[in-house]
């Protein structure tokens, strides 16, 4: 489904990714980690195609197409989507409507029909049910006002309602309480099939526990510097990043050794 | 690093939608102003002699005037002797029902998308039509005389209730208030006049569609409304202008009265010509509204959606003589390319236990200007007066300007009287927030701006919300890239 290769980008003379490879098939939870400041954000911008990053080398093939190609709301149209670490506020504009231009330009996109109130409403109520979200929220100024964690839940609701082929959650954990966890979770495993997938990026083991991913991976300094099953996480929480950057200068110090 | 502002920039100013001309013959004066083509204009309306003499001491005025310049707008000066101030559509023949109107002038409000036939119209909407200098037919005036109300062109109340108006005309407007006022009461050649009478709740939104068709003409139009005790009104008024290099002046005034407990609604969509993208021509746009909320109890609401003319200049106030009475103003103003605005209220609380609310919302794009001017005046009588003004400013690009001049006098030491304002930019995190959701950049300006503006949105009677929501996002496409 998504296949990037040798990514390299940064954010004016700053380089961020430095020749990342990823693979992700559709049906599979991948999880990455790593510590602040490695890039996993820029990973997921750089996905969604926000303008302020460089892309100067590689390529991101999603679903036989070329992501980097296209514009950022196309990409929303083929079926990406980010879950924001930050989402932002737009005052004035109430969520649902914000939710039901989102929708309807991405049906358009897609050639489809746009869901008038009635049809609407009622993908509202099913979704609203699912992810546990109060109307209320919903009614409210897109993301004013709200809480850490509402926003985060409203970032979910978003994926339900826009029903994604990838989902790209940015530490969609950080700042729930323990109920909205198991919520959230719940609402991404009904969400996950054979044909969509999901890729979560977080610092916490703990939601590993909810959401169970095929693969986790450690992002460290641009790159893609370990893979492996759920048990990598649980060795992270136990040890830290620290080990990992030892092994990583280990290898240094062997591809040095080895080339002298 | 390619941030909102550069992206902003890019403006590609969509087409004027309102922009076309019609052909049709006018009957015009010559260009320039004198005693003379007072007389003319005067005779042409077949007016009574007070209404000439009233005229030609507001010309005498007007001779020893200056032009004000405090606004914060800057344009080359008017020759006021290079504007035709008189020139109306020559009908084929006299009208006697609205179903005779010449077909050409239909066609061009229908192309506005004001129907003059009254069964094709919205229903509850009555319309006053007037192009160039003359009002060419009311609808639905019949149904409204069964409940005393009186809703008709100016020049036809003039004849046909002279008393009202002279009771009443200049009332609230003094002639020698300010420049421009006295110049519309020299020249004033149409507009629309309401009266509705004691206890009655007018059954429809009554409005008024201004357009400005003939070359080198200047529009002038005076309304009038009077409110009778307990009655309510919803007045809307629309306006558009021929794209054309050259600018053209449009000095209004509208002057309103509320008797006790008495409400007057008054909306404006104001869409005239902006001028091209270079800041080529378009509509000098300098206006005066006020209305005395004269009862007890009465209430005067202004709001304003403002996205056209090259230079606005227009403060729409209310004097709150009235004790417990309310007055309201509520505006979006929109500037793009080289469009300039200078707009706001004043609110005069002179009666006790007073009111009055305040929410301006300054949109700017391009490398327009946006300023919000107001002031909040309470006088020495006035006990427990209280104000609220909400002044927003939100910004599209770094070339643009937004400025805010809020002053307050306040004689009475029980005034509560609150100012608040913001300034804050369209963020690139909004619309990259949208554009993940699949929205475009365009879309997302749109949902931006009409959440900014929706606190006054909201006061516009629903007919025209969704209108006046089209309009927005239309003034501004092409200002974000
Ligand atoms: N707009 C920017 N301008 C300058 N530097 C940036 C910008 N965006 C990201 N960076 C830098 O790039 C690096 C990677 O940032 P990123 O947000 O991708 O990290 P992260 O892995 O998501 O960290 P965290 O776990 O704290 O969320 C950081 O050093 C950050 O300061
Ligand atoms: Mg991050």
């Amino acid at each position: 489904m998504l296949t990037i290769s040798n990514l390299h980008a940064g954010i004016e003379d700053k380089k961020i990714l430095k020749g990342l490879n990823l693979e992700i098939k559709a049906g599979e939870v991948h999880a990455i980690m790593g510590p602040n400041g490695a890039g996993k954000s820029t990973l997921a911008s750089v996905l969604a195609g926000r303008q302020d990053y460089e892309v100067t080398e590689g390529s991101v093939e999603f679903l036989g197409k070329e992501l980097l190609d296209l514009a950022p709301e196309e990409r929303a149209g083929e079926g990406l989507f980010l879950g924001f670490q930050y989402p932002v506020e737009i005052p004035g504009l109430s969520t649902t409507n914000f939710i039901k231009t989102a929708v309807n330009e991405i049906r358009k996109y897609r050639g489809q029909d746009t869901l008038d109130a009635v049809a609407f409403l009622k993908l509202m109520k099913e979704k609203m049910a699912l992810m546990n979200i109060d109307q209320t929220l919903l009614s409210r100024s897109l993301n004013e006002g709200f809480s850490g964690g509402e926003k985060k839940r409203n970032e979910i609701f978003q994926m339900a309602m826009i029903d994604p082929k990838l989902a790209i959650l940015d530490e969609t954990d950080s700042g729930l309480d323990i109920d909205a966890i198991r919520i959230v979770s719940n609402g991404v495993n009904k969400l996950r099939s054979k044909d969509n997938a999901v890729l979560l990026i977080t610092h916490y083991q703990r939601l590993l526990d909810y959401i169970v991913p095929d693969f986790v991976h450690v992002l460290y300094n641009g790159r893609i510097v370990k893979s492996g099953t759920k048990e990598l996480a649980l060795e992270l929480e136990e040890k830290g990043y620290d080990f990992i950057k030892n092994e990583i200068n280990e290898d240094e110090e062997v591809s040095i050794a080895e080339k002298h | 690093m390619n941030d909102s502002s550069t992206d902003i920039e890019k403006a590609v100013l969509k087409e004027y939608e309102y922009g076309f001309v019609t052909n049709i013959e006018a009957d015009e004066a010559p260009k320039g102003l004198s005693e003379d083509i007072i007389r003319f204009i005067s005779a042409k309306k077949n007016e009574p002699e007070w209404m000439l003499e009233w005229r030609l001491k507001a010309y005498n005025h007007w001779l020893k005037m200056e032009e004000p310049n405090w606004a914060n707008v800057k344009y080359p000066k008017v020759n006021y002797q290079d504007v035709i101030y008189y020139s109306a559509p020559k009908q084929k023949k006299k009208v006697g029902s609205l179903d005779e109107i010449d077909p050409e002038l239909r066609d061009t409000f229908e192309k506005l998308g004001i129907s003059l036939d009254e069964q094709k119209r919205l229903s509850g909407v009555a319309v006053d039509a007037v192009i160039d200098s003359v009002s060419i037919g009311t609808t639905f005036k019949a149904q409204l005389a069964e409940q005393g109300i009186i809703f008709c062109s100016m020049s036809e109340a003039i004849q046909e209730h002279p008393d009202l108006v002279r009771k009443y005309l200049s009332s609230v407007v003094p002639v020698t208030d300010n420049f421009f006022s006295a110049l519309n009461s020299a020249v004033f050649t149409d507009g629309s006049f309401c009266y509705i009478p004691e206890g009655v709740h007018c059954p429809m939104e009554l409005s008024t569609y201004f357009r400005i068709n003939a070359e080198n003409t200047g529009q002038f139009e005076r309304t009038l409304i009077v409110a009778e005790a307990g009655s309510y009104v919803s007045y809307l008024e629309g306006c558009t202008a021929p794209m054309r290099d050259e600018n053209q002046l449009h000095a209004a005034v509208v002057e309103i009265v509320a008797m006790e407990r008495a409400e007057v609604k008054y909306s404006t969509v104001q869409n005239w010509y902006p001028g091209d993208k270079n800041g080529n021509g378009g509509i000098y746009n300098f206006v005066t509204k006020r209305g005395i909320c004269k009862g007890d109890n009465s209430k005067i609401s202004w709001t304003q959606v403002e996205t056209g003319s090259a230079v606005t200049w227009k403060y729409p106030s209310v004097i709150l003589k009235g004790d417990n009475s309310v007055g309201e103003f509520y505006s979006v103003a929109v500037t793009n390319n080289y469009q300039q605005a200078d707009t706001g209220t004043k609110m005069m609380h002179i009666g006790k236990n007073t009111k009055s609310r305040i929410v301006s919302k300054g949109i700017s794009a391009g490398h327009s200007n946006n300023s919000y001017r107001g002031l909040v005046q309470v006088s020495k009588n006035a006990a427990n007066a209280r104000n609220f003004s909400q002044c927003d400013s939100l910004l599209l690009g770094d070339k643009c300007g937004a400025h805010t001049f809020p002053y307050i006098e306040v004689k009475n030491n029980t005034a509560v009287v609150e100012h608040e304002a913001t300034t804050s930019k369209i963020g690139e995190d909004q619309l990259f927030y949208c554009n993940q959701r699949g929205i475009d950049t365009e879309t997302a300006v749109a949902l931006i701006i009409n959440g900014f503006a929706k606190e006054v949105m909201n006061q516009l009677p629903m007919e025209f919300a969704v209108e006046a929501q089209k309009l927005l996002a239309i003034s501004l496409e092409g200002s974000v890239g």
